[in-house]
């Protein structure tokens, strides 16, 4: 089995899930659903020893071979490692979801987009080919959105659904004409050949937009700061979908990305900045905002993106130590780098954690709102131990995993305030600034967590359910998720040098493995770091004992001056606006769309004739003019004006008549006696066809338009009749090549008839005259059906059903 | 000579084809200019008589009998139009 297979095995499962389940009957289907992330993580997990002795594994499935475009796997220690969180956490979530969701449920449609989104999202971290990548990048934000609107009768979950799929989506089209940019640069769509030719285009012009668009898709999937307001929204999810991919793996999707186009974009300082920039106003804004929510779950999903803002902020800094090239100096900076996929891992486990005890609390007293619990501790012992643990791991504090990534970022943010390149030296210092002060307010939350939920008075007649330990099986994986995070602080070198390790090494190909990473100690002296983590810890519990003496200040954030407001007023006003748009020359009057064909005829065809100069009014090879010509001429002249200005429709009628007899007459002259034959007799017809259906006409009006009006109708058909003239002229005297007819004049040889006319339409030419007639049986069908077919009375129209 | 006469001839008969299309430009009535119509057709049944002859060619003669006949047949549908309103009347049971 290779690795492709374990990607396509959730998409299979999906597709069975319903089967399975009108099999099952009574046996919860979750238990199915739960053997494959469990069975995909054994099987991931044991590439471990290969990946951490440096290997990487690599299988190709030919796919659309003649675009360059392979299902190409590529095991690495960075896919690894999110692979592994994909599987691990989809395992425990899955089985979660089997004590949360209640049997009444539809089930087979939350498992069926829970699998498909875990293949989607195992797809996306193994795709070596971006094409491929981006396929399964948008797989996941479909799957996304089934799972935000999977209780779909409520208009907040179809809200939220839409705004992320919105989001999300423009991201990931953003990025995938980032890819195409980088394929037109490079030649290839696969990510490791374009990390080994990449540096030959760094000048080209494509170069920097390519970057830009891709960044825009990390960030838009990532909810980094402005996108971030979809992932709030998001939270009307079940919380087993939450935590699964508003915590642990989707929006780590956009971090992956950057983390694995750091070796392609990394050392520009635009890329630097960006990265490191967005990341940390990310990380300061929604730690902020997350201090005001009431609700635990939107209080999680700003603090989710706070700390993805965290992660994107510290690949941003470790970018910088390509910009030197391998050296014994830049490789501090690369720890930033390490600090980050130490991040990423923690920061799933206690988000994962966090987010399922929210889900239980909610489960169990009915209510998320910090403002109605309170007092929790002794109803619900081991609960509260969970959600301390995910807490002040979240907070950075030991003896939990987030204490060790938290100190790594400040050395981090550190180190690169004293750099000297891109002008670090005079904005260096905002950023370890900007992180303390970020930091404090994380530690502000997520003291609100613990404190505001668990402790305090119980309000019990706030409560829709008095409250109690959850069953067992719901707290079987926030236990073991809440295990993870205390193990990982006591053992956390055993997944750096396994797992952390091998993916520095992909994401700086240049620098000597053994020289990256970082051994991480828990205990590393009195330094500025872990005073940094004393003042956080001081001025947080100050604040939080002050917290309503200064909570007035979120009244300067008020809820209109927010990108939510911006986003729903954006979307409100295009759809006026387009509707107005649409309205204004969509007018439903056929004079309108007529005056617009004409209008783009003169300026296609006029302009073409102008611009080709193509003009030419010569006469002088014309055949002498016959005053007969000039009688007949003369005639159809006054009709033609007349017709326009005739009181009624018999007029009009007549005159239409006197033209059609004339052509006959022209016909005559230019010796044409079967065309003349046709048009008197069609003519006839025509004329008695028009006075057959006069009866059922209205009465004729005069159109009472404004002058301005009419001016421009005048104007357009005279420019009309101007064009066609003009071109008639100028192809008339534009002849390429001699005409054809020379070889119809031995019809009597060929064909066996002396009527030129007649041999043509019946033999040489004879596959048109057929159409015609099929023209002529088709009119003549119509017209009879739309005699008979008529709608008797109470009868329902056709085209209504 | 004779291509004198047929010239002369062609001219007039345009002339008063002239005459026929103001009579149904100006009406006054509807009879009027159905007769100016027929009468159209009749004149144009002697151009292209007289255009046969000129050209030497009698590919001409088919058009004349067909304007003759039809020139009748859509003086009578107008007739009937102003008669009854309608040029093909209705079965009753319909």
């Amino acid at each position: 089995m290779t690795v492709n297979f374990a990607i396509l095995i959730p998409f299979l499962a999906a597709a069975i899930i319903p089967f399975l389940d009108k099999r099952l009957g009574r046996v919860h289907i979750g238990w199915f659903a739960l053997l494959i992330p469990l069975g995909l993580f054994i099987y991931l997990a044991s590439f471990i020893p290969n990946i951490a002795a440096g290997e990487t594994i690599i299988h190709t499935l030919e796919w659309i071979p003649s675009y360059d475009i392979h299902f190409t796997a590529y095991v690495d220690g960075l896919s690894l490692i999110l692979g592994l969180l994909i599987t691990g956490v989809g395992a425990l979530v899955s089985l979660y979801s089997i004590y949360y969701l209640s049997p009444e449920e539809s089930l087979k449609h939350f498992y069926l987009y829970l699998l498909l989104f875990m293949g989607a999202m195992l797809g996306v971290v193994f795709s070596d080919n971006i094409m491929v990548l981006y396929v399964f990048w948008e797989l996941t934000s479909i799957s996304s959105f089934l799972l935000i609107a999977f209780w779909y009768h409520r208009k907040r979950s179809r809200e939220g659904a839409q705004k992320s799929l919105l989001i999300t989506i423009s991201g990931g089209f953003a990025m995938l004409v980032g890819f195409i940019m980088l394929y037109a640069m490079t030649g290839s769509f696969s990510i490791r050949e374009i990390i080994s030719v990449i540096s030959e285009h760094t000048d080209h012009p494509l170069f920097l937009p390519a970057m830009l668009l891709i960044l825009l898709g990390a960030f838009t999937k990532s909810a980094q700061f402005p996108f971030h307001i979809w992932l709030p929204d998001a939270m009307e999810a079940p919380t087993p979908v939450s935590a699964y991919l508003h915590s642990a793996t989707m929006v780590k999707a956009g971090i992956y990305l950057v983390a694995r186009f750091t070796p392609v974009f990394g050392g520009e300082a635009l890329w630097f900045w960006l990265v490191t920039g967005v990341g940390l106003f990310t990380l300061f804004w929604a730690a902020f905002h997350a201090v005001k929510q009431v609700d635990l779950k939107a209080m999680l999903a700003y603090s989710t993106v706070s700390q993805l803002g965290m992660i994107m902020a510290m690949f941003g800094i470790g970018s910088a130590a390509l910009h030197f090239g391998y050296s014994t100096e830049s490789v501090v900076y690369t720890q930033a780098t390490f600090a980050a996929l130490f991040h990423l891992v923690n920061h799933s486990t206690f988000k994962g954690a966090l987010f399922m005890v929210i889900g239980i609390v909610d489960h169990e007293v009915g209510t998320r709102d910090v403002r109605r619990l309170g007092g929790l501790v002794s109803f619900m012992p081991i609960t509260f131990t969970i959600a301390m643990i995910g807490s002040f791991s979240m907070a950075g504090l030991p003896p939990f995993n987030g204490f060790l990534s938290k100190e790594m970022f400040f050395t981090a943010a550190l180190n690169i305030s004293e750099l000297s390149i891109y002008s670090l030296d005079t904005w260096g210092a905002v950023i370890p600034v900007v992180a303390w002060v970020a930091s404090v307010f994380t530690f502000l939350y997520s003291m609100m967590i613990v404190f505001k939920t668990f402790f305090g008075p119980y309000q019990e007649e706030k409560l829709e359910r008095p409250a109690h330990e959850p069953p067992k099986g719901m707290l079987i994986a926030p236990v073991m998720l809440g295990l993870t995070v205390v193990g990982l602080f006591f053992f956390p070198n055993l997944l750096g040098d396994n797992l952390l390790r091998p993916a520095m090494a992909g994401i700086f190909p240049s620098f000597p493995e053994a020289e990256l990473g970082v051994e991480i100690y828990a205990w590393h002296g009195f330094n500025t770091e872990l005073f940094m983590t004393f003042g956080i810890v001081v001025v947080g519990l100050l604040l939080y004992v002050t917290l309503k003496y200064w909570r007035g200040v979120y009244v300067l954030f008020p809820e209109r001056w927010s990108f939510n407001a911006l986003y729903s007023y954006a979307l409100h006003q295009m759809e006026i606006r387009s509707r107005t748009a649409t309205k204004s020359y969509m007018t439903g009057v056929l004079r309108d769309y007529l005056v617009y064909i004409y209008f783009f005829f003169i300026l296609l065809i006029g302009g073409a004739l102008v611009y080709t100069g193509a003009i030419n009014f010569s006469i002088t090879e014309n055949a002498p003019i016959t005053p007969y010509e000039w009688i007949i001429a003369g005639v159809m002249f006054i009709a033609a004006i007349s017709i326009l200005f005739a009181k009624s429709r018999l007029t009009a009628i007549l005159l239409n008549g006197v033209l059609g007899y004339s052509i006959a007459v022209f016909f005559v002259l230019f010796r044409a006696p079967d065309l003349a034959l046709t048009q008197v007799v069609i003519e006839t017809v025509t004329t008695v066809l028009f006075l057959v259906s006069y009866h059922f006409l209205p009465e004729w009006e005069r159109e009472h338009d404004r002058k301005r009006r009419k001016g421009l109708h005048l104007l357009i058909s005279a420019a009309v009749g101007t064009i066609f003239a003009t071109i008639a002229l100028a192809v008339h005297n534009g002849k390429l090549f001699e005409s054809i007819s020379h070889f119809y004049e031995n019809s009597y040889e060929l064909a066996g008839g002396r009527n030129i006319v007649n041999s043509i339409l019946g033999d040489f030419r004879a596959l048109d005259t057929m159409l015609e007639v099929v023209v002529l049986l088709i009119a003549g069908v119509g017209v009879y059906t739309f005699i008979k077919l008529k709608l008797g009375k109470g009868d329902q129209r056709l085209e209504d059903q | 000579m004779i291509e004198l006469m047929l010239s002369a001839a062609l001219v007039m008969f345009g002339l008063a084809g002239a005459i026929a299309l103001i009579r149904i430009i100006i009406g006054p009535s509807l009879p009027d200019r159905i007769i100016a119509l027929d009468m159209i057709g009749v004149i144009l049944v002697s151009v292209v008589a007289v255009i046969s002859v000129i050209l030497n060619t009698r590919a001409f003669l088919e058009v004349i009998l067909i304007l003759a006949i039809l020139a009748f047949i859509s003086t009578i549908a107008f007739s009937r139009y102003i008669e009854r309103g309608a040029i093909i009347e209705r079965k009753r049971d319909r």
